[in-house]
């Protein structure tokens, strides 16, 4: 059996709380541990963040661009969370996942969103287009306890 | 997001409560640079007790005031670290270049020993 949800918001920094929260309690119902919810949560705060700040970046009224966040849940305890917009994409996808890479703009950036991804999810997938957006696929197995 | 700022001689404590995300690290920072200035504070000391949440976001904050300090040649240091948020300052070197203490207080002390150290020198 799979359950899914697809929600779509504002490109705001405001935002990246709702979905990560909206992430966790979707995934609730497979009972992840502590450290697995955070894990998610983290990921997903990542690649929101990144949407909102690369993606919309140069976008004056980031209020009417929008991220998309799909999760998918399966009875066997792989979740997979689909985060996506439409904003410059990623030029070199092989390089911005790179660890302490950033674009480098005058805030302080750590370079570690990808790294972070990677460490606490199963597996990271981005497809991105210069120009057409970037769409990032977290997929995590959970820990499934079985009632049996 | 809040901050709780204590003062002990020239220490800034920065206890930091709830989530640090890229939203709240922009007034984690202003809030941070602007009491070391008013309260004209050489030093110190993140504490993330009491941190809830805290992604990549968490590392710029402490890269950024660690460069900072290192400029004016202020120390410091990272404390009440959980195991998750340890894991996520690690995955960027930050306890290679930022020494770490359980709490505030013992990073307290452990400044100040260094100070006299120093001084000894």
């Amino acid at each position: 059996m799979k359950n899914v949800m697809k929600t779509e918001f504002s490109a705001l920094a405001e935002n990246e709380a709702f979905a990560r929260a909206t992430a966790a309690s979707f995934i609730m119902p497979l009972d992840p541990t502590v450290e697995e919810l955070t894990e998610v949560k983290t990921a997903v705060s990542e690649a929101v963040s990144n949407s909102i700040i690369h993606g919309y970046g140069g976008c004056e009224d980031k209020a009417s661009e929008r991220v998309i966040m799909e999760c998918a849940v399966f009875e066997n305890g792989k979740v997979v969370i689909t985060i996506e917009d439409e904003g410059v994409g990623i030029e070199d996808v092989e390089k911005a996942r790179e660890p302490l890479f950033s674009t480098g703009d005058s805030e302080e950036r750590s370079g570690m969103g990808f790294t972070v991804m990677e460490s606490f999810m199963d597996k990271v997938k981005v497809k991105s287009e210069k120009g057409k957006g970037t769409t990032v696929i977290l997929t995590k197995y959970l820990d499934v306890v079985s009632d049996l | 997001m809040e901050v709780i700022f204590r003062v002990s001689e020239d220490i800034l404590i920065a206890s930091i409560k709830g989530e640090v995300d890229h939203h709240s690290a922009a007034p984690l920072r202003q809030s941070i640079d602007r009491s070391m200035k008013a309260f004209g504070c050489k030093d110190l000391i993140l504490d993330f007790t009491s941190v809830e949440f805290m992604d990549s976001s968490g590392i710029g904050v402490a890269l950024g005031r660690y460069k900072k300090l290192s400029k004016s040649g202020g120390q410091i240091y990272i404390s009440g670290c959980s195991s998750y948020i340890e894991k996520v300052l690690d995955m960027a070197g930050v306890f290679s270049i930022i020494p770490k203490a359980d709490s505030f207080e013992s990073a307290v002390e452990l400044m100040r020993g260094q100070e006299q150290m120093c001084m000894e020198v």
